[in-house]
């Protein structure tokens, strides 16, 4: 298995997308988490706004570049036909998956932390100027406040299964394209279905098994009586999608000729 | 020697041939893959899918207690929506006359939030749109067409008809000791507006020529206020919007009409609740209206609106898959291009058609096209059949002209064909497959994700929908905002910013300014 990390961590600090992608999983995410602080404000009289989600509304943006790393891992051997190469040099191929996955899940944790950082501090620099005052009940974010480290925390994992989920559709579908296309619509469309059930039921369901609305239920710090799921179940809700995701990689890429 | 000269006729005098030549290229690569046909029918069955079955489980039923119906809409002269509620104290008008009048005073009260839960919280004032003037109307059916000058509580004199068209006159309201006259005339099918501070100095407001207004109509005054609004916004985004029972009380003197005019019951005026509600049991009106008269001094109150409405579904309504549909499409449009580099096609697209310009030209005409058709056939299908389905469950389904509904349907189309088009040319600019699929979703689904289905502050989201490419959703929107209504107008409502064809043009800024610098890159770049 060191071989097959070797191998894929050399490939991805070489790959020419790598730096600069990395590079905007973290300024998409703080930049976008400044706008929404720097857009938002607090009357006098108080709001009733969950401060902590909206340092973190980043996230909306930063998933797509974590998306983009987690296509072009895979992508990137196909469309070049290196893929053959490296199966030819390691044959285990489940191992040369787990490696991507390691490498990937590495990469985008450590860019995740940054990113995540740098928005809490542009939100705690921010918010006050907005009306967000200790004294109408909003004190500047802070990590050592226990939820606002678990929405933040919570976040970090989140990017990162973004990425394994990505990581295991565009080793299915194989095309760089096609990949980003079903990812979209897995981060950005998907979460509208619920709003078009007319059924409380099923809208509430809906809710739980999009991975983009559940997972982002661990950035919630207030009215969590009103989520259809804790913050850590929702996580659990994305963690499942990349675990089903891979494991349909796996089965694929062991069963299926080298290229299609 | 002879063939050089042949290839190089073929390519300059004859340039038109030369290009629908490449064209033709084109079309043929895009049909005989197999992947990018499917991707492009699976577009057009997510918006058709999703728009149907999202229609299909929305039911509604009206209605007050254990009665229920359909909802029904009362409509006006033009077959659009309308809401008309008002107290009408009126006489038969036959011919050509005028009625005048002076409006004293304007009270009324607001309902506001409970401020104990159960308890009516009633405070004294008027809404800012709380109507009383003069009106010759089409009997007192609801929706019947009319004419009318009215003083409102903050928005001064104003001129309408027809429930969709205003014209403002002099600002101010009436207060005691500054009253307003108000003079409406009718010859033939054109009533004039007039007002005065004194009764003797008239100045013109406007003229209306209501599309049906019969020899005989009913002329009197009449009282209006509309509900007033209270917007909440949801913890997960949205917004609900509740209406407050409001009245107005006005009182009119110096009451003149004059022409042809039959008193129905020995001279005197009726009087109607025009579009009263009934509670249950159908006996008990729910918040009358009321009149006095006392020496030639009316004093009436009245609640609701004389104005289009805007309560009920929209047909675009139905289009709720196409942010899906537009990502399929998006895919189909970068990998046209993409694939190309990537298996070296290119190479040899160059070499059939060297000039690289007429080449892109060629894929932005095929893709724009195939997009144009396929964005065309889901809405032409999602469109009328979904508004069908929705009217069939029971809703109420705001009603548009033919124009209109052709505007969405053609409107989509475009919208769909643009964003292919910003799609291929990012694929060219980028040409990597997943950063041109993310940046074009990320340009043109994200905003408008963000703009209408978030808890963004309302101001970020017009923004958000009239500077990025999203903005092109305008195009869909088939119930304009009106300005003589109160209303909570916002993206999540269906209001965009920008007129419809306004933010299609900025879309096909976008795409055009695309095309070029792929265009420019392309004539540039190494293959």
């Amino acid at each position: 298995m060191r071989r097959e990390l070797r191998a894929e961590w050399t490939k991805t600090r070489t790959a020419p997308g790598t730096a600069w992608l990395t590079a905007a999983v973290v300024v998409l995410t703080a930049a976008a988490s400044a706008a929404v602080a720097a857009t938002v404000s607090c009357p006098a009289a108080g709001c009733d706004q969950d401060v902590p989600r909206l340092g973190l509304a980043g996230i909306q943006a930063g998933q797509a570049a974590v998306a983009v790393l987690a296509v072009f891992a895979v992508t990137g051997e196909y469309g070049t036909g290196m893929i053959a190469t490296t199966f030819a040099a390691m044959p285990h191929r489940g191992r040369v998956l787990a490696a991507k996955a390691a490498v990937l899940t590495g990469l985008t944790l450590a860019a995740g932390t940054v990113a995540v950082l740098a928005s809490v501090l542009a939100a705690r620099l921010i918010l006050p100027g907005n009306g967000f005052t200790a004294a109408n009940g909003h004190p500047p974010l802070s990590l050592a406040d226990g939820p606002t480290l678990r929405a933040a925390a919570g976040t970090v994992l989140q990017l990162a299964l973004i990425a394994l989920l990505s990581l295991g559709i565009a080793t299915a579908v194989r095309d760089s394209a096609t990949a980003a296309g079903v990812v979209c619509g897995l981060l950005y469309v998907l979460p509208l279905v619920p709003h078009m059930a007319a059924d409380p039921g099923w809208r509430r369901l809906l809710w739980q098994a999009t991975p983009a609305n559940a997972g982002l239920a661990v950035q919630t710090t207030t009215h969590l009586d009103d989520l259809p799921l804790g913050p850590w179940e929702g996580l659990g809700v994305t963690a499942a999608w990349a675990a089903a995701a891979l494991l349909g990689a796996w089965l694929l890429v062991r069963t299926r000729d080298v290229r299609a | 020697m002879t063939d050089s000269t042949t290839v190089v006729t073929g390519h300059g005098a004859n340039g038109r041939d030369g290009f629908r030549h490449l064209v033709h290229a084109e079309w043929t690569k895009f049909r005989t893959v197999r992947g990018w046909v499917a991707g492009m029918a699976v577009g057009v069955a997510l918006v058709v899918a999703l728009g149907l079955m999202s229609a299909a489980g929305s039911h509604a039923s009206c209605g007050m207690g254990d009665v229920e119906t359909a909802c029904t809409l009362t409509t006006g002269p033009g077959g659009e929506a309308v809401s008309d509620r008002f107290f009408f104290v009126h006489r038969r008008l036959d011919g050509d006359g005028s009625i005048t009048v002076r409006v004293d005073s304007m009270t009324g009260q607001i309902r506001l939030p409970d401020a104990t839960p159960g308890v009516r919280n009633v405070v004294a004032g008027v809404v800012p749109w709380a109507k009383a003037g003069i009106m010759v109307k089409d009997g007192v059916r609801e929706g019947a067409s009319y004419a009318a000058v009215m003083v409102t509580a903050r928005h001064g004199v104003r001129m309408q008809h027809d429930f969709t068209e205003d014209v403002a006159g002099g600002p101010g309201g009436v207060s005691p000791g500054s009253p307003r006259w108000l003079r409406l005339t009718r010859s033939g099918g054109t009533l004039t507006g007039y007002e005065s501070d004194d009764g003797r100095r008239w100045i013109v407001v406007g003229t209306a020529r209501p599309a049906r207004l019969p020899a005989t109509v009913e002329a009197g005054m009449f009282v209006a206020s509309p509900g007033d609004l209270t917007v909440s916004r949801g913890n997960l985004g949205g917004a609900s919007v509740q209406v407050r029972f409001t009245e107005a009380t006005a009182v009119f003197d110096q009451v003149r009409l004059e022409g042809r005019v039959e008193g129905r019951t020995g001279g005197t005026w009726s009087h109607d609740d025009v579009g009263v509600a009934y509670e249950p049991g159908g006996r008990t009106p729910h918040h009358p209206g009321r009149f006095t008269e006392s020496g030639g001094t009316f004093t009436i109150t009245g609640v609701g609106d004389v104005a289009p409405s805007t309560e009920g579904m929209r047909i675009e309504s139905t289009l709720s898959g196409q942010a899906a549909g537009l990502v399929a499409v998006m895919v189909v449009a970068v990998l046209f291009v993409t694939a190309e580099h990537r298996r070296g096609l290119f190479r040899t697209t160059l070499l059939a058609a060297p000039r690289r310009g007429r080449a892109f030209a060629a894929k932005t005409v095929v893709i724009g096209a195939v997009a144009f058709a396929a964005g065309l056939t889901a809405a032409a299908l999602t469109v009328p059949l979904g508004a069908r389905i929705l009217r069939a469950n029971g809703n109420a389904v705001l009603p548009v002209s033919t124009f209109t509904e052709l505007r969405v349907v053609a409107g989509v189309a475009a919208l769909t064909a643009a964003v292919a088009v910003l799609a291929l040319a990012c694929g060219a600019l980028v040409r990597r497959g997943a950063a041109a699929v993310t940046v074009v979703a990320g340009l043109v689904v994200v905003p408008h994700i963000l703009a209408t289905a978030s808890v963004l502050p309302l101001g970020v989201a017009r923004w958000l929908l009239r500077l990025t490419p999203a903005a092109g959703f305008a195009v869909q929107q088939s119930v304009p905002e009106y300005a003589q209504v109160l209303g909570y107008y916002s993206p999540q409502g269906g209001y965009y910013p920008l007129p419809p064809l306004a933010g299609l043009a900025v879309l096909c800024g976008y795409a055009a300014l695309a095309a070029v610098l792929a265009a420019v890159r392309m004539s540039r770049a190494d293959a």
